[in-house]
């Protein structure tokens, strides 16, 4: 079957979802009002609410919500044959994604902008805020961990990638330095940027920069690798923001637009046949059912938590217009449905043959972004006329910048954390930032070597407990969606069925692996797995709780949910 | 197309594209800023609560300078009311 039909599929199935059950969603159950007065009017401060047009403002919420992590759950996903991912993928950004990102967003600028986070307090209790923290904390710290390995081995099977990854903190220090210092205009130093990005790529392809086989210390390369990239991450995170994080979240921005433009056009002109079989008829030994396993593995690009915090955190304060909701809620869905299907064309129809796929994908954990980086860049090169290891070295890049922006990000958010907490707790030497990134940097540290043993490279063992954290997250943010729309007295099943489908699958999948890992003998991951099944239990157990009270509430006297449905 | 349509669409283009780059940052970039201005006023303000201040003789010229943020800089730094007694801003 040729790649450009399951584009159209899939790219064809996002704009259904989008004209019609976003629709429905939009007029029927949020009754989005374009005369409510958002959050970023009646709060405006110039800082955090700023009315902003909707095309920046889903640019923002794009960029933000698109990382690596839709790229490495396909590319994992497809051993068990194109057609599962595919369709989780697309109805999953559809149905799943594209309500809870919508509905995060909208929930918060009903609730004068207010994280996620508050709103779980307010609307469930104290007890599932502090669940909430603890899973963000996993979350984050699982993330940091995995892109870590994910970029050490990028690294090491594609030393092209290593001088343009780090030439871009260059070219951001520049830019931060000559728009901050300068006051240059912007517009000259992006183009600049871009094409100094490509250029070092070509220079990247030409001097491959690998590390001694041993690597140093004592490690190995990737280990080495990993080292490096926390101090890197150590640093970056303490910087002032303008210096390092702001020019490289921008360059990193237009990047993914130019990438997935080149994706894109390359499958348009190579049309590549897809040779992953719809179902592997032969899967692996130790490749697990693909339910439920399959819905921890994608998430991001299906269904993802992290979506809530962004909606929630920064997205709700500067909406212009409540009409905007769908805009930029569904369409953000479907912008990381949309690199979730790069990620599958790539890692189904980039190889040569069926045997030389099946080679790629010997074990659960062997495919990956590898897979993603060999088969994109043969698609690359097929369709644009370039040369097979600069097509590779092109999405190797692409890769190792989404998943250090995101780590750069995740130690900093960590940093942030920790020192809340030193202020909860009344513990001051906590509050301090260089100790309190020192933590952060350790904790991600002891479990990326502690997942993979000293060579440090465990971190796709962990991506199955990364996806259901998310989930967790995604499952928390549709329940307090869930129980708004009950107090509100509006139909709950829109988003209570992907909440049970969602807990279910979560707890399912942290069972069969809890079960996994102690028969391999990998007691830290079976720890660490028990420490989400915990969490998970509180969240089903919160749940119960919060929509018994809001059935009831509803069904109370004098209907007084239904007094506040136009509020 | 109205006359010079395109310079005022390439106009709108470059100010959202800057827009794209602002945002997301702005707040921490706001926060961060505070925290100097926070750092800046203690230290225009130290001799007066004690803290001796060797740059005092021109620290003093900027008082007039700060007088209007004095109030929402001592609220910030959890003071309830004024710390000094000749200042009696609420």
């Amino acid at each position: 079957m040729n790649a450009l039909f399951l584009v159209a599929l899939g790219l064809g199935g996002f704009t259904l979802g989008y004209l019609f059950y976003s629709k429905f969603i939009s007029e029927r159950i949020f009754q989005l009002d374009p005369s409510f007065r958002t959050p970023a009017h009646t709060l405006e401060d110039g800082v955090d609410f700023v009315p902003t047009n909707r095309w920046v403002l889903w640019g923002h919420h794009f960029t933000s919500v698109a990382g690596a992590a839709p790229i490495v759950g396909p590319a994992i996903a497809v051993i068990w044959g194109w057609l599962p991912a595919f369709l989780w993928v697309v109805f999953g950004t559809v149905f799943f994604a594209g309500i809870h990102d919508a509905g995060a967003l909208w929930a918060s600028a009903r609730n004068q902008g207010k994280s996620i986070g508050a709103l779980t307090e307010a609307v469930v209790g104290k007890r599932a805020r502090a669940l909430f923290m603890i899973v963000i904390f996993l979350l984050l710290l699982m993330v940091n961990a995995v892109f870590a390995i994910v970029i050490a081995n990028l690294f090491v099977g594609y030393p092209s990638s290593v001088i343009p990854a780090w030439f871009v903190i260059a070219v951001a220090l520049v830019i931060g330095w000559l728009l901050y210092r300068r006051g240059v205009p912007l517009f000259w130093p992006s183009v600049v940027a871009l094409v100094l990005l490509y250029a070092s790529m070509w220079v990247g392809d030409a001097v491959p920069l690998a590390l001694p086989e041993g690597g140093f210390f004592g490690l190995g390369a990737p280990a080495t690798w990993v080292m490096l990239l926390f101090a890197y991450a150590a640093v970056a995170s303490l910087l002032p923001v303008w210096v390092l994080l702001q020019p490289r979240d921008y360059i990193n921005g237009l990047q993914l637009f130019v990438g997935l433009g080149i994706f894109f056009l390359a499958v348009l002109l190579a049309s590549p046949a897809v040779v992953a079989p719809p179902v592997n008829p032969n899967l692996p030994a130790d490749v697990p059912s693909f339910i439920p396993l399959l819905f921890v593995t994608i998430a991001c690009g299906a269904i993802s938590g992290f979506h809530g915090l962004v909606s929630s955190g920064t997205t709700s304060k500067q909406l212009d217009n409540e009409k905007d909701v769908r805009f930029v809620g569904f369409l953000g869905a479907a912008g990381e449905g949309a690199l979730a299907l790069a990620a599958i064309i790539a890692c189904t129809a980039g190889f040569a043959s069926l045997a030389d796929w099946e080679g790629f994908y010997a074990s659960f954990a062997s495919g990956g972004l590898p897979a993603f980086v060999q088969g994109g860049g043969s698609i690359v090169s097929q369709g644009l006329g370039l040369p097979q290891h600069f097509g590779e070295t092109l999405l190797a890049v692409m890769a190792v910048l989404f998943a250090a922006t995101t780590m750069d990000t995740g130690v900093r958010l960590q940093r942030y954390i920790i020192q809340e907490w030193g202020s909860i707790y009344g513990i001051g030497v906590l509050r301090g930032r260089y100790l309190a990134t020192g933590i952060a940097v350790v904790a991600c540290l002891a479990l990326a070597f502690g997942a993979g043993g000293g060579a440090g490279t465990g971190g796709l063992l962990i991506w199955p407990l990364f996806g259901t954290t998310n989930q967790l997250l995604a499952g928390l943010t549709l329940l307090v969606l869930s129980v708004f729309l009950m107090k509100l007295g509006r139909r709950s099943r829109f988003t209570l069925v992907p909440f049970l489908f969602l807990m279910t699958m979560a707890t399912w999948a942290l069972l069969v692996q809890l079960r996994q890992f102690w028969e391999r003998g990998q007691y830290f991951l079976a720890v660490l797995d028990l420490v989400i099944l915990v969490a998970a239990v509180f969240v089903v157990l919160e749940s119960v709780g919060a929509l018994r009270r809001a059935h009831a509430e509803r069904g109370g006297p004098g209907g007084q949910g239904r007094r506040g449905a136009t509020g | 197309m109205s006359e010079g349509g395109l310079p005022d669409r390439i106009r709108t283009a470059l100010a959202l594209l800057r827009e794209f780059y602002d945002a997301p940052h702005r707040g921490a970039l706001a926060r961060a800023r505070q925290e100097e201005e926070d750092l800046f006023l203690l230290m225009v303000l130290s001799e007066m609560m004690g803290i001796p201040n060797p740059a005092a003789y021109h620290t003093l010229e900027l008082l007039p300078l700060v007088w209007e943020e004095f109030h929402d800089w001592h609220r910030r730094m959890g003071m309830e009311r004024s710390p000094l007694d000749h200042i009696r801003c609420c």
